[in-house]
């Protein structure tokens, strides 16, 4: 049973195509990895997928509702972490999740018991009454995973999750994203520059290049009919090994310069 | 019920955010207090020898307005702040109609910014400012909501339609300076040239001083009916507008 169909999704910026007539599925309880070189459209689909961006053209289904005719019931049915951060710095751990509990509708028992939970999971529990701005990188991607499972969501949309992390960090994650799809049930649609990251955890994979999908299947799949050894050889096989560019939009600039400030 | 909860959180966060940032509550408190003495003391005794009477008298409410006017509109346009440091899309796809996320925030700006009315009234008190005791004070605090209000929504729109900081310094000098300085905050308009009287008249931060000086000092302009009128009919507009723009934001 697939749980996301995407039909003829296509996303245009004036003249640029960023998106170019994608259709694919997944199915539910997989890891569903979204692979592809700077620039491809990867950002763009998740954001079509998750109501923060309007088709040009094309239809999303997300546990059965019409993405742009029920946003608020496909909100309500995935969680998300975006590629950058996205928690409020000025408050604690714990006010984050507060915040995101009443967002969701959650009744306050329900909330209290499921925070601690999901805290303890992360192993954040400890450091609930820290404000986030004193947090490193991994935890305050811990605490936006946490965040984003609080209300039970079928969906877990990861933009890049281990982007900028440590090894450590990163095997951690992803040992808790495997769990969490095979205990819970919970569809994961995941982007990654980490190929081996992918190979790994992922059960199906799509390689998005120039707005449009090149190929899609199992790992072994795509191994096999590029003939490597490799998802990175694979990879590189299919979207060649001229280095992209990406337009950066003032919104990137800006967060760039925010980063910066915040270092001094 | 749920929506009650949803904007009794946002409204929560801007107050958190407001009484943790001391750098804030510091300069917020510096700025008005500056012109106050400055200006209060500066022009007293012109302003007295002119007949004006108490300058001090005549300038609180002005600045009293002025420091709310610039909270709420800093308060407005924190929306790019939130859009630089990734906060505002955990809002965008939470399952709220973004009316409401638009209306806990403004709720939240407002009552942050009539705190700080509340705070730079209370300073008044202590450098030689008597507000006049009569049946209108009772009105201060439901015009300093609607001021607070106004530009708060106002502050949320613009900010809505602005993708980084670099646009900031643009509203602070064509918008928000402006309103400030050409709304009779520091002077009286009655006996003003007829081209400066009418930029006066169509400016909104005007109703608003008049408003607080009908109140707190018993000495209106345009009376305070219409002010009140005035800044309702605008608040509500600007409400609409914020949450139309705001509504429109794609991240």
């Amino acid at each position: 049973m697939s749980i996301i169909t995407v039909k003829n999704l296509t996303k245009k910026f004036d003249d640029f195509v960023a998106v170019d007539d994608i259709s694919f599925t997944v199915e539910k309880g997989e890891i569903f990895a979204f692979l592809g070189p700077n620039g491809a459209g990867k950002t763009t689909t998740i954001k079509m997928l998750t109501t923060l961006l309007e088709p040009t053209e094309g239809v999303v289904m997300l546990n059965g509702f019409n993405v742009v005719e029920k946003p608020n019931e496909t909100r309500n049915s995935f969680g998300i972490v975006f590629q950058d951060p996205s928690l409020d710095t000025e408050l604690t751990a714990f006010e984050n999740m507060e915040f995101h509990a009443v967002l969701y509708g959650l009744s306050l028992k329900l909330a209290s018991s499921r925070v601690r939970e999901l805290l303890e999971l992360v192993e954040l529990w400890d450091r609930k009454d820290d404000f986030v701005k004193n947090f490193s990188g991994g935890m305050k991607r811990r605490l936006e995973i946490a965040r984003g499972l609080l209300h039970h969501p079928k969906v877990l949309f990861l933009d890049e999750p281990t982007l900028g992390l440590d090894p450590q960090t990163r095997n951690h994650i992803w040992t808790y994203i495997k769990d969490l799809s095979e205990k819970e049930k919970i569809t994961v649609f995941v982007t990654t520059h980490y190929m081996e990251e992918a190979d790994r955890v992922a059960d199906r994979v799509a390689v998005i290049d120039h707005g449009k999908i090149i190929m899609e299947g199992t790992p072994a799949s795509l191994k096999a009919e590029t003939k490597t050894n490799n998802l990175e050889d694979a990879f590189l096989a299919l979207t060649g090994r001229t280095i992209r560019t990406e337009d950066v939009s003032s919104l990137d600039t800006m967060r760039m310069n925010a980063r910066m400030w915040k270092r001094t | 019920m749920y929506y009650a909860r949803v904007i009794y959180i946002l409204w929560l966060r801007q107050l958190k955010r407001y009484v943790r940032s001391r750098a804030r509550l510091l300069s917020s408190v510096a700025q008005p207090l500056l012109f106050l003495v400055a200006l209060g003391f500066g022009f007293g005794p012109i302003y007295a020898k002119a007949g004006g009477g108490d300058y001090i008298q005549f300038l609180a409410p002005g600045i009293i307005t002025m420091s709310m006017l610039f909270t709420a509109m800093f308060g407005g346009i924190e929306v790019i702040w939130d859009k630089q440091f990734g906060f505002l899309k955990e809002t965008l796809v939470a399952p709220v109609p973004r009316m409401i996320i638009m209306l806990g925030r403004t709720l939240g700006g407002a009552t942050v910014a009539m705190l700080q009315g509340i705070v730079i009234f209370t300073i008044t008190l202590f450098i030689g400012f008597h507000p006049v005791v009569t049946p209108t004070l009772f009105f201060a605090p439901l015009v300093m909501f609607l001021i607070c209000m106004l530009f708060t929504a106002l502050g949320t729109a613009i900010a809505s339609r602005l993708n980084d900081m670099q646009a900031f310094p643009l509203v602070m000098n064509f918008l928000i300076m402006p309103m400030f300085f050409l709304s009779g905050a520091l002077f009286p308009v009655d006996q003003l040239p007829r081209a400066l009287g009418i930029v006066v008249r169509l400016n909104p931060v005007s109703y608003g001083v008049d408003g607080m000086r009908s109140t707190l000092i018993h000495l209106g302009h345009f009376g305070l009916g219409l002010d009140i009128l005035v800044l309702s009919v605008v608040g509500a507009l600007c409400v609409t507008l914020g949450a139309y723009l705001f509504n429109g934001i794609e991240a």
